[in-house]
Parts: structure tokens; sequence; C-alpha cells
């Protein structure tokens, strides 16, 4: 009886006062923020990465090493949190810029997986027998050209299941862009629990949305390693 | 068409090649052999600085290759190189393997032509990417005809044997028309009845002219195929001449040495 009330209730705002349009908005934000800075943070680990395993005689790789060392040292050593409310309320005004919350989140989630899946892909390129660089480089192909077309792409392979991990990480990290702001799921539904008076229902109703982003997410990357498994299958 | 002057090479400091002077001609099929930790791999790669020499030259078609401002890549698409292991790129197909460096630096050429073109009078005439790729996979077809694979040209090479996946390798580096192929122990890692076949081949390029560079423990190979034999022990060429003197005339105990074991 009770919980018939509470769900009544729930409802009722959901429906009737617009809460779904929170929601979706959540959703889409939430969603945006971790896709977009999923995508941001693997190029820029990426090139952390392959930076990080150019061969060092050179003084140009040394410098362009320090700097990422420092970049990454950076985004690890801090919680997301305070990055997002640094860039948001001290950089950017310092700058004297001024985005949407939801840009800045993206950007912060983007710099900051980005710090983490740099040490993935670099255990990833780690990983790669040597001798595929060597056969890449004996044919004439640059270092870069040989990274990109030969190791990176077995590397990814390698280190799919730690990306669905970065990326679920992701995903739920959202929960803390309502700092500077921006409405991501947790608003929307914390928006439709202070209407009714009643938090249940929706904090319950999050949490599921969030298993089944993540089930989702899940099931990409199964589909994507199998795809790219094809070369191992002796057929 | 190599010369290496006085090249020398340091692992930190643990000096592997003290200075090694010798010169590949055209046609040359020179065979390297030593006991393991001799430095003869290293001298090996750093013909085509796989290793960057430490010291000398290494003159290749007149240019020092050694020197760090030369653009190594464009040179190394003229020096084939075939490893012990393989090193076949295992995201690529057979064919893909052996396409891809073709058209890769055939693309690299075309877009150098067109800016050239830009600002020059007279045009060079551009192949279009199109053709580019037809003409190395038809090349590439051909390649693998002669080796009795074409049937294995969409299969990746986790699925060929080791045998086959060496022949794919010596083809790899036949599709980029190298003036010289060096060949870094090619069937140590070949289980003993592939051995023959990619000796075989290795006969084949040696009969039509091909220049060769072979680090190998086959003795049987050397006589049969060398036009030359360097005995390599402590970083330094011990013992450098013809098959026959160097099998049945060896003149440093060394060699001597060394020859009473393998043999």
């Amino acid at each position: 009886m009770k919980i018939q009330k509470m769900i009544d209730k729930f409802l009722e705002v959901l429906i009737d006062y617009k809460g779904y349009v929170k929601v979706l908005e959540g959703l889409e934000n939430t969603i945006k923020i971790a896709v977009i800075g999923l995508i941001i943070g693997v190029v820029i680990g990426t090139l952390i990465a392959t930076v990080r395993v150019i061969p060092k005689y050179k003084v140009l790789p040394r410098i362009l090493n320090g700097i990422c060392s420092f970049y990454v040292g950076f985004f690890r050593g801090t919680p997301m949190v305070v990055q997002l409310l640094v860039f948001y309320y001290v950089v950017l005004p310092l700058l004297g810029l001024k985005f949407p919350s939801v840009t800045v989140a993206i950007a912060v989630f983007g710099l900051n997986s980005g710090a983490y899946i740099s040490e993935i892909m670099r255990g990833g390129i780690q990983s790669v027998d040597y001798g595929q660089m060597e056969g890449g480089r004996s044919v004439g192909l640059s270092f870069g050209t040989t990274m990109m077309r030969i190791v990176i792409p077995q590397a990814v392979k390698n280190i799919l299941p730690s990306m669905g991990n970065e990326f679920i990480a992701l995903i739920k990290e959202t929960s803390v862009v309502s700092f500077i702001g921006a409405t991501d799921l947790y608003v929307a539904f914390n928006y439709i629990g202070s209407n009714s008076y009643e938090f249940m229902v929706p904090y319950l109703t999050m949490a599921i949305i969030y298993i089944v982003l993540v089930c989702l997410i899940t099931l990409l990357i199964k589909i994507m390693e199998r795809s790219l498994n094809k070369s191992d299958r002796r057929s | 068409m190599i010369d290496a002057v006085d090249l020398k090479k340091s692992f930190g400091k643990n000096e592997v090649l003290k200075g090694i002077t010798t010169t590949i001609n055209k046609g040359d099929i020179v065979v390297v052999i030593g006991p393991s930790g001799s430095g003869k791999s290293t001298f090996l790669r750093c013909l085509n600085c796989m290793e960057d020499p430490t010291g000398g030259k290494i003159i290749f078609n007149g240019v020092d290759i050694a020197d760090p401002k030369v653009d190594i890549n464009i040179h190394r698409r003229r020096i084939g190189m075939v490893f012990q292991h393989f090193n076949l790129f295992n995201n690529k197909t057979v064919i893909q393997n052996i396409m891809l460096s073709p058209v890769l630096c055939a693309k690299q050429d075309r877009r150098k032509a067109i800016m050239k073109n830009l600002f020059s009078k007279n045009k060079e005439p551009v192949k279009s990417v199109a053709q580019i790729k037809k003409e190395a996979r038809e090349n590439a077809e051909k390649l693998l005809e002669r080796i009795g694979l074409s049937e294995k040209a969409d299969v990746y090479p986790s699925t060929l044997s080791g045998g086959q996946k060496q022949r794919v390798a010596i083809v790899r580096s036949l599709a980029m028309n190298p003036d010289v192929i060096l060949f870094d122990e090619p069937t140590s890692a070949l289980d003993p009845e592939m051995v023959g076949e990619v000796l075989e081949l290795m006969k084949d390029l040696a009969n039509e002219g091909m220049t060769m560079v072979i680090v190998t423990h086959e003795m049987g190979f050397a006589r049969e195929v060398a036009t030359r034999v360097l005995f390599i022990d402590e970083g330094v060429i011990m013992e450098e001449a013809t098959p026959q003197e160097f099998f049945s005339n060896p003149k440093c105990d060394r060699l001597k040495d060394f020859l009473s074991k393998v043999l």
C-alpha cells in the first residue's frame, strides 16, 4: 500500500510535472560526457602512450616525455571533483572564459581519462612483441606509421577489457558533475525526489538506469572483442 | 653497394662490435658465421640501422645511412630484412602484409609528387591511389604464386606454419624491390622439416643474382651458396674467405676451433 503510494507520487512528478524532461536531459548529459570524454581520452591517451615509448636518445622525446609524465601525474594525483571545480571556478575565470558546465565537464573528463588511458595504452603497446615494430621499420615505414598501422591496433585488442573498465568508471563518475551545476542523472532524480518528498523510488530507478547503461557497455565491448579477435582465430 | 667502415656498436659499456670494415658488392652472397654472442646479428642489424651504430659509417649507395640526419626510412625501402621470428604483421592478412609498405610508400611518393607539381612547371605524372593499390596487389599475388601460397592470401599469419611464415616474410621484403636483403638467422626458429623450403627459396633468390647478407648456422647452405664467408668473433672479423677456402683451409685458430665443433 505504502509502496503503491510512493510509486504514484514518483510517476506524478515524473510525468505530470515534466520530470521526464529532466531525466532525459540528465541521461543525455551523462552519456554525452562519458562518450565524448572517452573519445578525447583515447586520443590524448594514445598520443601520450606513443610519446612515452619512443626511444629516448634525443632531446625532444625526453622533453615531451617529461611533459607527459607531469600531465599524467597531475590528473591521476587529484580527484575528479577537484579538477572540475578548479577548471570551472579557477582556470576558466582566470582566462576570462565562460563555457557551459556540460562542455567543461566533457573537457575535464577527457583530460582526466586521457591520463588513465595513456597508462593502459602504454601497457598495451609494450605487450605487443617488439618484432612487430622492427618488421614495420625494416620495410621502410616510419616509427609513427608502424605504430598507427601495426602496433596500436594490436595493442587495442589487448587492452579492450581495461578500456571497458575505464568507460564504465567514466559513466559512473559523471555523477559528480552536479558540483559545477550540470544536469546529470543524479540531479534529475534528486529533482524528482525533492518535488515529491520521496526519495526511495527515484534513487532506485537511477541505480537501475546506471546498471542498464553499464550492461550495454559490457555487451558492446564483448562485440568489439569478438570482431577484433578474428586475426587470432585459426580457421 | 654497402660499405661498413670501422663499424662500432656498444650497448652501455658492453662493446659488441669493435670496428668492422667490409664491403658488400652487388650480387654478393655474404654468409656471416660466428659463435653466439659474437656480434654477428648486431653487425647485420647495424647494416640497415635497426641498431644505431655508435661509431663508424655505413655507406649505402653512396650515402652514410648511420648519419642521424639521413632519412633512414627512404633507404630501408631498398634494404630488405628477414628475421629469425618472421615478424609478420599479426593484424594483417598475408596479402596485406606484402602490400602494406609498397602501398604506403607509393602513396607517400605520390603526395610528394603532387606537392612538387604545385610549384613547378614540368608536371610529373601522378598515379591514382586505386592504381597504386592495384599494382601492389598484382605484384603481391605474383609473389605469393611464386612461393605457392596463393590460396593463403586472405588468411592471418597465425594460421601459417613456420616455414610458410618465413617464406611470406621473404616475399614481403621482396615486394619493395630491394637492392639487398639481410637475413638474420632465418631458419633458426623453424622445425627441421621446414628449414628446407626456406633455404630453397633463398637459393632461388641467390641464383637470380639478389645481393644477400645472411647470418646463419646452416654450414651446408653457406658452403653451397655463399660467394664469401665472414667469421666474426669478439666483435671483429676474424676471417674472410671464399667458402672453399673457409671450410677446407681455415687459418685462424678460433675458426678452426669453431668449425671442429659445428661440422
